[in-house]
């Protein structure tokens, strides 16, 4: 499997993806966001951070960036695309994912551990989870606020195209497990073809169980397959 | 020639950090103070003479950079 990680200035999670991709054995390359070329990958990761500053909006300045355009030749064609927490950011910027993440409804900056629950595991991202299984992982957000139209929400819930929502330890998922104001408690979403995926939470960051716990593992070695 | 932008959020999209302003406003004693809603300005210099031309040029900057239409609106003024 070959991986890419694009950098833009202000990424700070790429190098932990890295860290699990070469642990998995994938075949990694990072991308800077000024190159034209992107090698040959079966997945891209957008990862987490503040590009540019945050500048205009999260991720607005980055979805214009020369890589992007590649990026998103390489959806289109079905490549596997991963974009965690300002990676989502950046996916709703550049229209690859519908919506928008808004500032989180308290106006605070979330840096916690929460819970999610696999909505939906029959897809290439989340097939080595239990279907309903709860994930203890890592939000460090101050945009996560997920908001789209009344028809688009109403899609993503009737085609599956939502993977996590958030949910306490027993996986009641309800408002006031909702840490950000999300609609519908979205922690991340899907395209139709459910080869992009965008979430907020961190999976890169609960890999090993010495150091926080490794909930997040699996939807890297979902992927290998 | 130049030209202003307001962009501001859609009626139906929750404004957190303009209700925040409006309840300190109303804390410091602004009891009148009805809503408040928080936007974005921009000031546009543009090296166009034609004013429509201009005009077409901002509005496309606004659509492909400066607003996201999914949730702000925008209003393009010449100044």
């Amino acid at each position: 499997m070959n991986s890419s990680i694009i950098v833009f200035p202000g990424s700070n999670c790429d190098r932990d993806i890295a860290v699990v991709l070469e642990k998995l054995h994938f075949q990694n390359t990072m991308v800077w966001h000024k190159d034209t070329n992107l090698p040959k990958s079966d997945l891209i990761v957008i990862p987490g951070g503040f590009s540019y500053g945050d500048y205009l909006r999260s991720g607005a300045i980055a979805a214009k960036s020369n890589i992007l355009n590649e990026v998103v030749k390489a959806a289109n064609d079905g490549c596997s695309v991963l974009g965690i927490c300002n990676g989502f950011q950046i996916l709703t910027e550049t229209g690859l994912l519908k919506g928008v993440l808004l500032r989180n409804k308290n106006l605070k900056f979330l840096g916690k551990d929460i819970y999610v629950k696999i909505i939906n595991n029959d897809n290439k991202f989340c097939h080595k989870y239990k279907q309903d299984q709860i994930l203890k992982l890592n939000i460090a957000h101050n945009e996560g606020n997920y908001f789209t139209s009344l028809d688009h929400l109403k899609e993503l819930e009737d085609k599956n195209l939502i993977p996590f929502k958030y949910c306490d330890h027993e996986g009641n998922v309800n408002e006031k497990n909702n840490p950000n104001g999300s609609l519908n408690n979205i922690a991340g979403i899907f395209n139709n073809k459910k080869n992009i995926l965008g979430m907020m939470p961190h999976p890169e960051r609960m890999v090993d169980q010495m150091i926080s716990g490794d909930d997040g593992v699996n939807l890297f070695t979902s992927l290998l397959n | 020639m130049k030209f202003s932008i307001k962009v501001r959020l859609k009626k139906d999209v929750l404004d957190p950090q303009g209700k925040v302003v409006q309840q300190t406003l109303q804390n410091m004693g602004m009891d009148t103070l009805k809503s408040l809603r928080q936007g974005k300005y921009f000031e546009i210099e543009i090296n166009e003479n034609d004013e429509s031309e201009a005009h077409v040029k901002v509005e496309a900057m606004c659509k492909k950079l400066l607003v996201n239409l999914i949730v702000e609106d925008f209003e393009i003024t010449k100044i």
